[in-house]
């Protein structure tokens, strides 16, 4: 197996032992990026000699002994949302195509500290709007499991650059299943923190009382060892939860006996493909096989979720997305006056679906009609934080599909946003609660990988760790390597 | 037609906390342009604010001081608007739950105490500067000053309860005072450090709806405070006489002009599209915390004003002119621990100090005669060292020289005479060089005895001592 293939713990392992240097590890992945880099399209602004700078400087610290971090000399992806201080953040957008931040984000600062090493700043949708990436303002990536397919978006590129050998892990940022969703497209394992439990601060944002970072990864393990990377309380970020990390390599067991699972009623209705719903149905066997117990519950607001986040995201996107004016950084349009400069900075600057929910956001909030659709949407937030509140009371974790379907057609859903949205729909109301959820593979249709998700309370990734790890270990579905760069017969 | 005039004023007020609202960059005025700057009040992609504690204790401290209620639960709101000099292109400001609401303040005109309502009092940030390569109309660029973006303000706003320009005056210049002695605010109006916008309707006598108000900014002193409004009663009577109606709009005081003009009209107003702020938590202040802010609450102007009558018998009108602001009362104050008369200092203060500082165009804290000083000045008076009338020429000394009294004294050999036999010899002199005023006096012109004490003064150099002059020019004559 080639290193690029392998898991963070064995890379880890190796590393130790001196069988491999970090310097080896970065310059297959390199090597993996040259090879496939231009059908799958993951990465906006390569890091190449950065990398392997970060590298050796983990090598000299792995020669001098002392405690070696988990990533140390493990190279990954970055969102192209996580500001990096010297190196282009674009958010995939025109308007910050020649943007270099003056700081780093905060996770980009304790992976750094952790010695760990960042291969490039991947590909997504402009502002992460989007389930496809094929809104970045650049170019679409592609499913390195069929390359006609999308990865799956917004953190498309973190996906694809996992799944096909390009990174070891990935950073992506999810505000209504913008990790889930190309993690289930992908056949990888893709986890939403808990909001508040990863700072914030440097991811740009896009809707700040949804947006929450997480791990991309190859197997649940993986995920666990990020995770400890990341989170934690961070003053910058008011909204970070002010409490400790756990470990949550702890959780990696497979003990689930007694664990109660709810399947809820309205994840399991129209829409969902066939081989979708009977992946999750088997998946919940083989979690009882292992002592869960499994019962039906209802979350019933589920179905006003995604209308309720199509108006709150939007609107705080609205003014989030204001300071993109050409004032002080970022593309400016040249106009007579300051109007005409707003104007076109924006016009020109932002894509078709950028402006699309700035719009949306705008009317929204203005006057008039706030209380008729945003003020309605939070309460509707209301209303699904307490259904999933009520079905915590009874089971520990929530199993339902990560996304309707497989990964779809590039351009086949570009004509029709409202159908691209509904791909969302298992995903959003998560954030809306802002309870934590990780999609792991659970098989197959047609080739391409299906998602399971497992979502869990407030602060309850161990729980979902855990299921997700027992899971996985029923199967080898993360074991298997996109057929990138195999000869077809 | 006879209107009352109604009138609210919204002030701002920047908070003297060390770094900014929601960053770690300082506050400090006068500084290189750009330099008090980092990401976050820059407003770059990706940063997040962190509300600076400090700002919270001073608006509740505002809010404890204008008797308001403070929130338990209080919280930020984005208010979205797009101009140059607002790097995010929203405010993060109050809207819905501010910090303080519900309180009033005590003003007094013509000697009458009124009590005027304040509705609120709300945190938000302050907006950066532009800098204009020319005048506002004729520049071909603007530069962006973003020092000032961020700089924590209180704006505090008042009940329509104000009922003429002079009350507004009065009003502002109670706030300037209360914020001063708080140690909130600098409130220099001309740093920009105290700012006021008012509302301003008027109303037929009698009637008990409020008239279509206009809005007036750039009211950048308390003078233009007073003028602008009215301006803006005279404006808005002639208008009413005429049959005419007052549109509701927002109008711009030009001070060089003496006018207001119309700057927007209400269907131009902005819309705010205010929504909760997503990057801040709300803020859940605890009674205690702010039982002990008000525990720990400095003496406020009318506590002092009561003071300084009740310790040293000051009549209400001067212990009111020195406690209007607190360097003039920190001033008094310390004057008076250095041992001068109460009521001497107060008519000091209040006549020789004021004059030269509004010459110079002075804060009192910049005075060059520093308390120590008047206070040896006033001792060497009630000595009798030299006459009041020295005094005031060896003040105009210590003003421009910084020495204190008693060496400018001893160098110009300004000591009085007292001495009965040397002032005796000149009274005679005088009286037998001029028989036709001593003639004219012992005529009953009692006049002509003022020609005579100047002509004394005048050759003692205005050193005699009055009192003796008096009293032995009558006996010699």
């Amino acid at each position: 197996m080639e290193l690029y293939q392998q898991t963070l713990q064995s890379l880890h392992d190796k590393l130790l032992k001196k069988d491999v240097s970090a310097v080896e590890i970065t310059e297959s992945i390199f090597k993996r990026v040259d090879q496939v880099e231009a059908q799958v399209c993951s990465y906006i602004t390569p890091n190449r000699e950065a990398a392997l700078a970060q590298a050796k400087a983990a090598d000299a610290k792995i020669a001098g002994g002392g405690t070696i971090a988990p990533l140390a000399g493990l190279g990954g992806a970055l969102k192209d949302n996580l500001c990096t201080k010297g190196i282009k953040t674009t958010c995939a957008s025109k308007i910050l195509a020649k943007f270099v931040p003056p700081y780093d984000a905060t996770v980009v600062e304790k992976l750094a500290s952790q010695d760990a090493v960042f291969i490039g700043k991947a590909n997504m949708d402009e502002f992460a709007m989007g389930g496809s990436t094929e809104n970045s303002g650049f170019f679409p990536s592609r499913n390195p499991w069929d390359l006609e397919r999308v990865p799956g978006g917004s953190s498309g590129g973190s996906a694809a650059a996992v799944a096909a050998g390009e990174a070891l892990w990935a950073l992506g940022s999810d505000t209504g299943g913008s990790i889930r969703q190309p993690a289930a497209y992908c056949g990888l394992v893709g986890l939403k923190p808990t909001y508040g439990r990863v700072s914030r601060y440097g991811l740009v944002a896009y809707a700040s009382s949804l947006d929450q970072i997480g791990p991309i990864t190859r197997n649940v393990t993986d995920c666990a060892l990020v995770m400890n990377a990341i989170s934690g309380y961070d003053p910058k970020d008011s909204t970070s939860i002010k409490a400790a990390a756990p470990d949550y390599t702890k959780a990696l067991s497979q003990d689930v006996k007694g664990l109660k699972i709810g399947l809820p009623r309205e994840y399991m209705g129209e829409g969902i493909q066939p081989e979708v719903r009977q992946a999750v149905l088997k998946a919940v066997e083989q979690l009882q096989a292992l002592g869960a117990e499994c019962r039906e519950v209802s979350l019933p607001h589920t179905e006003y979720a995604l209308a309720a986040y199509y108006i709150i995201a939007p609107a705080e996107a609205s003014s989030n997305l204001a300071r993109y004016d050409g004032v002080s950084f970022g593309y400016r349009g040249e106009g007579d006056d300051i109007v005409s400069m707003y104007k076109k900075a924006r016009s020109q600057g932002f894509g078709a679906e950028v402006q699309r929910r700035i719009m949306l956001g705008t009317y929204a909030l203005s006057s008039g009609y706030y209380d008729a659709y945003y003020l309605k949407a939070l309460k509707v937030r209301t209303l699904v934080k307490q259904d999933f509140d009520r079905a915590f009371e009874q089971v520990d974790v929530l199993l339902t599909p990560t996304a309707p379907t497989p990964a779809f057609k590039i351009g086949e859903m570009m004509s029709d946003p409202l159908t691209m949205y509904l791909q969302d729909v298992f995903t959003i109301p998560s954030n809306l609660a802002g309870v934590p959820a990780i999609s792991v593979p659970c098989g197959f249709a047609g080739g391409l990988p299906l998602g399971l998700q497992i979502i869990g309370p407030v602060l309850g990734e161990e729980k979902v760790i855990r299921t997700a790890y027992a899971f996985e270990q029923c199967n080898d579905y993360h074991q298997r390597f996109a057929p990138l760069g195999e000869v077809k017969s | 037609m006879s209107y009352e005039t109604v009138i609210g004023l919204e002030v701002h007020s920047e908070l003297k906390t060390k770094s900014k609202i929601f960053c770690g960059c300082s506050t400090q005025f006068g500084s290189d342009q750009n330099t008090n700057v980092c990401p976050v009040c820059l407003g770059l992609p990706g940063v997040l604010p962190v509300i600076n504690e400090k700002v919270v204790e001073f608006a509740v401290r505002a809010g404890l001081a204008l008797n308001c209620r403070i929130l338990p639960f209080s919280k930020f709101d984005r208010k979205n608007y797009y101009y140059p000099d607002l790097p995010k292109n929203f405010q993060t400001s109050q809207y819905d739950l501010p910090i303080a609401v519900d309180g009033y303040l005590d003003i007094e005109v013509n000697g009458e105490t009124k009590r005027i309502g304040i509705t609120r009092v709300h945190m938000e940030e302050d907006a950066g500067k532009l800098v204009h390569s020319g005048t506002i109309s004729n520049s071909d660029y603007a530069l962006v000053d973003y020092n000032r973006t961020g700089v924590p303000l209180i704006e505090i706003v008042s009940e329509p309860d104000l009922r003429s320009p002079e009350e507004a005056k009065a009003y502002l210049e109670k706030m300037k005072a209360i914020l001063e002695y708080l140690d909130v605010s600098d409130c220099k109006m001309e740093e920009g450090s105290l700012r006021c916008d008012a509302n301003i309707s008027l109303r037929p006598v009698g009637q008990e709806e409020f008239g279509v108000k206009s809005e007036i900014k750039n009211l950048n002193s308390f003078r233009s405070v007073q003028k602008g409004l009215e301006y803006e009663v005279a404006r808005q009577t002639e208008l009413l006489d005429e049959g005419g109606k007052v549109v509701q709009e927002t109008r711009s005081w030009d001070d060089a002009k003496g006018i207001t003009v119309s700057l927007r009209s209400k269907e131009q107003a902005h819309d705010y599209r205010y929504f909760p702020e997503p990057d801040l938590v709300p803020i859940m202040v605890e009674e205690s915390w702010v039982e002990d802010i008000r525990a720990h609450l400095p003496e406020l102007p009318e506590a002092r004003k009561q003071r300084l009558m009740n310790e040293y018998g000051l009549p209400a009108y001067d212990a009111g002119v020195i406690t209007a602001s607190k360097a003039m009362a920190e001033y008094y104050d310390a004057t008076v621990a250095k041992g001068a008369e109460a009521k001497v200092v107060a008519n000091w203060l209040m006549s020789e100090v004021s004059r030269m500082l509004n010459a110079e165009g002075r804060e009192v804290t910049d005075c060059p005669v520093s308390p120590a000083h008047l206070a040896g000045l006033i001792a060497l008076i009630s000595k009798g060292t030299i006459s009041g009338k020295i005094a005031k020429t060896v003040f105009e000394e210590m003003w421009s020289s910084g020495k204190d009294a008693e060496s400018i004294v001893k160098e110009k050999g300004l000591v009085q005479i007292s001495d009965e036999g040397e002032i005796v010899a000149i009274v005679q002199a005088v009286i037998a060089a001029h028989p036709q005023s001593v003639a004219d006096y012992r005529a009953g012109k009692e006049k002509a005895i003022g020609f005579l004490v100047g002509q004394i003064m005048k050759q003692t150099k205005g050193r005699a001592n009055p009192e003796l002059v008096n009293r032995l020019l009558k006996e010699n004559l």
